[in-house]
């Protein structure tokens, strides 16, 4: 016999998504996925990123990795509410995952919420995890072939973050080749060059993320409404 | 090694589908995976044979039908096929789209007995 089924197999990833966004919703909480390769950069521009955005939003962060808390620390040591994720060798993170950390965090008292993903620019791409947006982490000594190898994360991506980018004159980077690959897997991307340890373009890229977060923050619905509403993907270049 | 998560998820949906239908053994999987699905078909065929073995799908074949990318223009109001690391408009050559399909990664139908 043939049985028609028709069932989304990643179902169970995206309705805990859905969950975990609602809660966020309710508390006006916005959640900041944060993808790039291990050694990207990104605990680094996290530390930089908060510094600015501390005065106006109470900040909170998930540190995922394979094992360790060493990134933990780091952001801890900035007195911000830090909770490590180790996925014991998992190559992304999960909503479910995301979801078992939220009571972990005063959410009421809490405007957003970094998560800076496991270090891999293939797997976390393929899972939402409750977001309102997402930043891609490229450092210059990567190679400027990264989005033609790995597309998918850059096409779904909101910005993308140039990093290292102080080290463009000892690298064969072609940072125009790397924003025009970006931009045809996703022409609405905003793309940062930055510094995150030296700080230029941190400036810029914090001004774009506060107003992300106020445009998400206003347009997050009550949690009721959110659970009846039923879950789509986004379009890469909505 | 997200095909691992994936393919218990498979699993899942494949056992407590074909238990629905009263069927006791799968025989195959009819699959439809969008452009974007960054999944690799013979690891998910390869995983799902080993986390298969001793259910009712053991040794049921994995068939993955391919959707493509396509979208329609915002500005002029084409749509069609989209090359994914080259998104433009075929009408207009706008950047503008609203995509139509390529996400798709679902189950369509079983064959069972």
């Amino acid at each position: 016999m043939e049985i028609t089924v028709m069932h989304q197999i990643m179902e169970w990833n995206e309705d805990v998504s859905a969950a975990v966004k609602a809660t966020l919703d309710a508390h006006k909480t916005c959640l900041i996925n944060v993808m790039g390769s291990p050694g990207a950069g990104k605990t680094t521009l996290l530390t930089a990123l908060i510094a600015t955005l501390r005065p106006r939003y109470r900040i909170g962060v998930i540190e995922g990795d394979i094992a360790g808390q060493i990134d933990a620390e780091k952001i801890a040591d900035l007195g911000i509410p830090v909770v490590q994720l180790d996925t014991d060798g998992a190559c992304h993170i999960e909503a479910e995952s995301v979801r078992h950390m939220l009571p972990h965090f005063d959410l009421e008292n809490l405007d957003i919420l970094f998560v800076e993903n496991i270090g891999n620019l293939v797997c976390p791409a393929e899972f939402n995890i409750g977001e309102s947006f997402r930043i891609a982490v490229l450092s210059v000594p990567e190679g400027d072939d990264k989005v033609q190898k790995y597309p998918l994360m850059f096409s779904t991506c909101d910005g993308l973050v140039l990093n290292k980018y102080d080290m463009l004159p000892y690298f064969d980077f072609e940072d125009t080749r790397v924003e025009a690959d970006a931009l045809g897997v996703n022409p609405s991307v905003a793309v940062f060059r930055v510094s995150a340890r030296g700080g230029a373009g941190v400036a810029e890229l914090a001004a774009w993320v506060a107003a992300k977060t106020d445009a998400a923050l206003a347009a997050a619905t009550p949690a009721q409404k959110a659970e009846n509403t039923p879950t789509k993907e986004e379009p890469p270049c909505a | 090694m997200h095909e691992m998560a994936i393919t218990e998820s498979l699993l899942r949906i494949t056992l407590a589908e074909a238990a629905k239908a009263g069927a006791t053994r799968v025989t195959a999987l009819h699959i439809k995976m969008g452009a974007y699905a960054d999944i690799v078909p013979t690891i998910l065929r390869e995983y799902f044979a080993i986390a298969a073995r001793g259910t009712a799908a053991e040794g049921a074949r994995v068939e993955i039908g391919r959707i493509p990318v396509t979208m329609r223009c915002r500005t002029c109001g084409w749509q069609g096929p989209v090359d994914k690391l080259h998104i433009r408009c075929g009408g207009c050559a706008g950047t503008d789209l609203q995509l139509l399909t390529g996400r798709e990664f679902y189950l369509e139908s079983l064959e069972a007995e």
